[in-house]
């Protein structure tokens, strides 16, 4: 059987068969992207599928015994799939054929159509799918051979540790005690220099929140609150938590502030540069309402920019207007989109007292923005974070700042190339929520993630247990943890710091003279 | 004793305990073939309830006090002085219900296929149920 014919409209006489919801009320001329193929050898009819489908993509049809499917719904969150007990589903790229067309793509056709029926800005979540040049992919570690030694991170240590925040210009050091005479600005510690990406609540759910909370404090890095308030139950994990202060300034409060080790100033996210956060009021619930200290139920719109910001003149006032209400005791960073001039911007943001910058490649991940935004705005994390360090170096200013970089980071060696790049750090967001069951299915912005991550409907909610979530997302970063040991052992170096900005252990394939300069790094071979 | 608890705010309403119960009864513990094959069908013990965002899956409490031993005519359950568990024998039950009347849970169903009862045995032989084990998400803890 391959359950692919049409739900069977629902009539007086057969109400006992379940009404599937489908997505447009009028006939749409939209295909479906997905075949949802049941096999009825193996399915034994106990509808776990049918719980699970959060999009209407699966209904129970009793008088014929069977699972139906509505496939223009199916979204290929792959949630039915992991979850059939005889594995008798299958999700198939729609066999609807177009005629070939370099120009006119499946994709353009559907995005011209689905605008043509709603006559709307086309929204979407997750980062970019167009396949920009991914320029890790393109770049070459080094390792040692003969004429310097490996190390073993098993048998000698093997240090990651990073300090996040501002370091002095110079040292000095008291001729008499010995100990530090310069005035240190705050410092935060990491075990690892990955950290998780801002989510917020409201964009995630309560329990995704409470994982990314704990499995920083498990692994001893930390997470992110996003825009959106942090709920005081996450209070006692204030020593992983970087707060944001956004456009919008959702939940911001002096508790907020103070609980956090680390403040964040959010000026862009790589999805959409130069516009603000976008929560419906839908996915505002009471809870989400009360953290966000906005009426439940109401649209939380950010601004697209800071209105008190339009200058970095004005960035300092509020950069020390946060530290002064903190009294100088935590970091104040802050994040950035990478644009055309996100190198002079970084440099700007640096003079202005910022401790650490964040910098959002285009390749970022959000849980909703307008697509068209998410996938032309900005520029690659890799050649940002390149320009941003070579600029603070050539002005003497590097040091006074640390450097985030975000947006697309897939695995360890993306994360040990940054940092030879010059970063100090990574955020990583959505390789978080894939540890967590993410498909990148692009549906967060319908607020109906079947896997409980991109909701805050009670019962998706529910999918998510802190206690399994948080163990996964601290497995991933020990798993990339010891990687980027290996790697560091292979290239001879014992330390992480070690590596930072130290481009020669990078080599290019395939690039253009040009893009290898932007990197700062030589061609393989030469 | 140890018992398995649900955790309401975890359970997903997926089922798979029941359908892993069920199959952990039947003849050939594999869940195609003892759903697809099997004559008679196996039987859960285990059920969810489910009311719009809540859900949750009960079984045998192995009550401390327990009414169906109490009720049992015939002597087909006991309850372990040390274990704890509430043991079934089929070959002493006649059928009569009255431990379906006199259960407060309503986790002892009918057999459908034999005039017998069916209800859960914590999975003897294994170190935790089948329940537990299987649940996705944690929902169920054996405790």
């Amino acid at each position: 059987m391959t359950s692919t014919r049409q739900a069977p409209a629902t009539t007086q006489a057969e109400a006992h068969v379940q009404a599937p919801a489908y997505s447009y009320p009028m006939p749409s001329y939209l295909k479906p992207r997905f075949r949802v193929e049941i096999e009825d050898r193996r399915c034994i009819r106990c509808q776990c599928c049918v719980e699970q489908c959060s999009f209407g993509a699966l209904f129970f049809d009793q008088r014929r015994n069977e699972v139906g499917t509505v496939e223009q719904n199916c979204v290929a969150c792959h949630r039915c799939v992991v979850f059939c007990p005889t594995q008798a589903i299958s999700v198939l790229r729609h066999p609807v054929e177009y005629r070939e067309n370099a120009h006119w793509r499946p994709e353009v056709i559907e995005d011209i159509t689905r605008q043509a029926e709603t006559g709307g800005v086309l929204l979407t979540g997750m980062g970019s799918d167009k396949g920009w040049t991914c320029y890790w992919d393109k770049l070459c570690l080094n390792a040692s051979q003969v004429t310097n030694p490996s190390i073993d991170p098993l048998r000698e240590p093997m240090e990651l540790r990073t300090y996040l925040g501002s370091k002095p210009d110079r040292v000095e050091l008291d001729p008499k005690s010995g100990g530090l005479r310069t005035r240190l600005a705050p410092q935060v510690m990491v075990e690892t220099p990955i950290l998780f990406s801002a989510m917020s609540y409201g964009a995630v759910s309560i329990n995704v929140h409470e994982a990314l909370a704990r499995a920083a404090a498990m692994t001893g890095t930390l997470f992110n609150t996003g825009e959106g308030g942090l709920h005081p139950k996450l209070y006692s994990y204030g020593k992983n938590t970087i707060v944001q202060v956004a456009s919008g300034r959702f939940g911001v409060h002096p508790e907020y502030l103070d609980v956090a080790s680390i403040i964040e100033i959010k000026i862009g996210q790589g999805a959409k540069p130069g516009i603000g956060g976008h929560l419906p009021g839908e996915k505002v619930s009471d809870d989400v309402a009360f953290t966000r200290m906005i009426p439940s139920g109401t649209d939380a719109l950010s601004p697209a920019p800071q209105h008190d910001i339009y200058s970095i003149e004005d960035l300092s006032q509020l950069i020390h207007a946060l530290k002064e209400a903190t009294n100088y005791t935590k970091p104040v960073s802050v994040k950035i989109a990478a644009v055309h001039n996100s190198a002079a911007i970084a440099s700007g943001i640096a003079r202005a007292g910022a401790d650490i910058i964040a910098l959002d490649g285009i390749r970022g991940s959000t849980g909703a923005a307008p697509k068209i935004i998410r996938d032309n705005l900005g520029i690659p994390i890799e050649m940002a974070i390149a320009s941003a360090d070579e600029r603070l170096r050539k002005e003497g200013i590097r040091q006074r700042v640390s450097l985030i970089a975000a947006g697309g980071f897939r695995n360890s060696a993306d994360v040990i190339k940054a940092i030879a790049l010059g970063a100090d750090a990574v955020y990583i967001g959505t390789a978080a929520l894939i540890a967590l069951g993410c498909t990148e299915c692009q549906a967060c912005y319908t607020g109906r993630c079947a896997w409980g991550l991109t909701t805050t409907d009670e019962k998706l909610t529910k999918r998510q247990n802190p206690d399994i979530a948080a163990q996964r997302l601290a497995n991933l970063l020990e798993g990339w943890s010891h990687e980027m040991k290996e790697m560091l052992g292979a290239m001879g170096i014992n330390a992480l710091e070690s590596l930072r900005g130290n481009r020669l252990h990078l080599r290019s394939v395939g690039l253009t003279q040009q893009e290898a300069d932007v990197l700062g790094v030589l061609q393989a071979g030469a | 004793m140890k018992r398995v608890y649900p955790a309401e705010e975890f359970c997903v309403a997926c089922r798979l305990c029941e359908v892993y119960c069920a199959t952990e009864h039947s003849q050939s513990r594999d869940v195609i073939r003892a759903f697809k094959e099997e004559q008679p069908p196996p039987t859960k013990r285990i059920f969810l309830q489910q009311e719009g965002a809540a859900s949750l899956a009960i079984n045998c409490r192995h009550c401390d006090e327990p009414r169906c031993v109490w009720a049992c005519v015939a002597g087909a359950l006991t309850k372990d002085p040390v274990t704890g568990v509430v043991n079934y024998q089929p070959e002493k039950c006649i059928g009569c219900w009255t431990c379906l009347v006199a259960c407060p849970y309503g986790v002892i169903v009918r057999d459908p296929n034999r005039p017998k009862i069916a209800k859960c045995d914590l999975c003897p032989g294994r170190d935790v149920p089948v329940c537990v084990a299987v649940c996705p998400n944690r929902a169920l803890v054996l405790s």
